[in-house]
């Protein structure tokens, strides 16, 4: 007979497998659900395998914890798409809490016998951890509105959070030198749980998508951590893996906002620039009605729709859905440019127009937008405003000045359905507006598609 | 015998986090919502420590932290692949899609 040991390395081992070939399958929207079975069969395995440990004495507590977590699953899983990046932020919270707890258990079973290696490893794991848990709440409170999503900064700010994190460190340095020191570890703790509050504190709702990310990257550094611990070559690649990602997540939001971690850290953006906004009042602008919207689509031979989070937020994408339905049928060309940083968190938009059974081969990334905008006859931007800035290529004194955008100016006419005149997110102030190719559609996103969407009906009839 | 176990780890982790680099850059940005949630649901297997913990009952604080580890890993996997899921099932072609 195969001793139990073996059962649960082969289990594991087939788990590790099944988890690269999970995100490999991911790789395209045609095998992505392979994916996701892939993940889930490896998932149980492990699971499974695990409870062959023969070291186990009591499954009660293991049993009731596991169908709690299922039982707080299941709504988990089931949250409506706009409030996706509010639940993956809480997801990191508890995955973070898991691997905090388990290392804190581990501090108490095993301290003051414990080696250098083994405490400056487990430092790492609950410090990361204690930081995202908090982090990801506090990331979460502010996607969903709980919190003001307005960033709150002080005098010293940077200073203050610095030196927390520098004495959270200092006690982890001490407790590698003298492991008999428990009393401090439960400060350590503490101070990477304020931490995380106050790191997020200052960050405003447009840096969410790089945040989630960062917080990605650190719930899976710390489960790495608590893996090298563990000695669990499963949870390192796992752990790692999850790092991977979010670094590699964490890199493209900074890139499309053309702004480094640390900026976007300790950069307190968003309340930078009001100066500029009374130079340029007096500027012209031209409004359409939809009635004339809807004629120049209808003349249209290529037309581009820019979404913004603005749109997820007016729910305006199953108005949108319907106005591409009536302008293909008319034999428009539709397609749809997503900037990286539309929506609150990375892919967000992508998720919100497959929802509303846009396909997916119609959105296209910044660069193959681009590549096609000098030749499209309309862009349509709707609820986006910063990422459609053409100051982020013209003016250096703008404060977005070299972020990558969409470059709807060069369309032959640009429509932006807006509330009002007033400025975006950031507070800039955008050119675009101002454009001679440029029409402003005033109204609520939903309706005024929607009545473009019935003038175009009306008008074509049997459209 | 720890040095030998912390090779292996570090050889592991650092072969993996090439892997994971390699595999995920190639993850196509219409589905990096779908991929966080994914990666989020893998990197719950620290239940698997959690399970370990709270079934040996070393300590009654040990099995108290790890059945709480427990409740937190589940709903991740669970809520993560439930979520990643549903929105991969959203994702069509228009080839394949009725007009």
């Amino acid at each position: 007979m195969i001793p139990a040991t073996h059962i649960i390395e082969l289990t594991y081992l087939i788990a590790v497998v099944l988890f690269v070939l999970s995100l490999k399958w991911l790789s395209s929207p045609a095998t992505a659900r392979h994916g996701v079975w892939a993940g889930e069969v490896g998932m149980l395995l492990a699971i499974v395998g695990t409870l062959f440990y023969r070291g186990i004495v009591d499954y009660k507590w293991i049993a009731i914890a596991l169908v709690l977590g299922a039982i707080i699953g299941v709504p988990l899983g089931n949250v409506q798409m706009t409030a996706v990046p509010q639940r993956t932020a809480l997801s990191h919270a508890f995955g973070a809490l898991c691997v905090t707890l388990v290392g804190t258990a581990e501090f108490y079973l095993r301290a003051p016998n414990i080696s250098r290696f083994m405490m400056s490893i487990l430092s790492l794991e609950v410090i990361l951890g204690g930081l995202t848990i908090t982090g990801s709440l506090m990331a979460a409170g502010k996607l969903q509105e709980i919190l003001p999503q307005r960033p709150i900064t002080y005098k010293g700010q940077n200073f203050v959070n610095l030196g927390m994190l520098a004495i959270a460190v200092a006690i982890a340095v001490y407790l590698v030198l003298n492991p008999d020191a428990m009393h401090l570890y439960p400060i350590m703790v503490g101070i990477a749980l304020v931490f995380g509050v106050m790191m997020i504190i200052p960050i405003g709702g447009a840096d969410m998508p790089t945040v989630i990310s960062l917080l990605n990257s650190y719930a899976g550094l710390s489960a790495a951590a608590m893996g090298f611990v563990l000695n669990s070559k499963l949870l390192i690649v796992a752990g790692s893996l999850d790092g991977a990602s979010g670094f590699i997540l964490s890199v493209n939001m900074s890139k499309a906002m053309n702004r480094s971690f640390t900026n976007v850290l300790f950069g307190a953006f968003g309340q930078v620039q009001h100066a500029v906004a009374g130079a340029v009042e007096a500027r012209n602008v031209r409004s359409a009605t939809p009635e004339e919207a809807a004629q120049i689509l209808s003349a249209a031979n290529k037309v581009a729709i820019i979404p913004g989070y603005g749109m997820a937020v007016a729910q305006a994408q199953h108005k949108v859905r319907e106005l591409y339905d009536v302008l293909t049928k008319r034999g428009v060309d539709v397609k749809f440019g997503i900037h990286p940083v539309a929506g609150r968190m990375p892919g967000h938009m992508n998720v919100l127009l497959a929802e509303a059974d846009i396909p997916y081969d119609k959105l296209l990334d910044m660069d193959d937008m681009n590549g096609d905008l000098p030749q499209t006859d309309v862009a349509l931007v709707i609820g986006a405003n910063d990422v459609t800035n053409p100051a982020a290529r013209t003016d250096p004194s703008s404060p977005i000045y070299g972020m990558p955008i969409l470059d709807v100016d060069k369309a032959r006419t640009v429509m932006v359905i807006k509330r009002s005149m007033s400025p975006g997110f950031a507070g800039i102030d955008n050119p675009l507006y101002y454009l001679d190719n440029t029409l402003m559609l005033f109204g609520d996103a939903k309706q005024f598609v929607n009545s473009i969407v019935r003038e175009l009906t009306g008008a074509g009839g049997h459209g | 015998m720890v040095t030998v176990d912390l090779y292996n780890s570090l050889y592991v982790f650092i072969l993996a986090a090439f892997i994971g680099f390699e595999v995920i850059r190639k993850v196509s940005p219409l589905l990096h919502t779908p991929l966080m949630s994914l990666t989020n649901a893998l990197d719950a297997i620290a239940v698997v420590g959690a399970i370990i913990l709270a079934g040996e009952h070393k300590s009654t604080l040990a099995a108290v932290l790890g059945t709480i580890a427990i409740v937190a890993a589940t709903s991740n996997i669970v809520g993560g692949f439930i979520i990643t899921d549903r929105m991969l099932k959203m994702f069509k072609s228009s080839r394949t899609q009725k007009p």
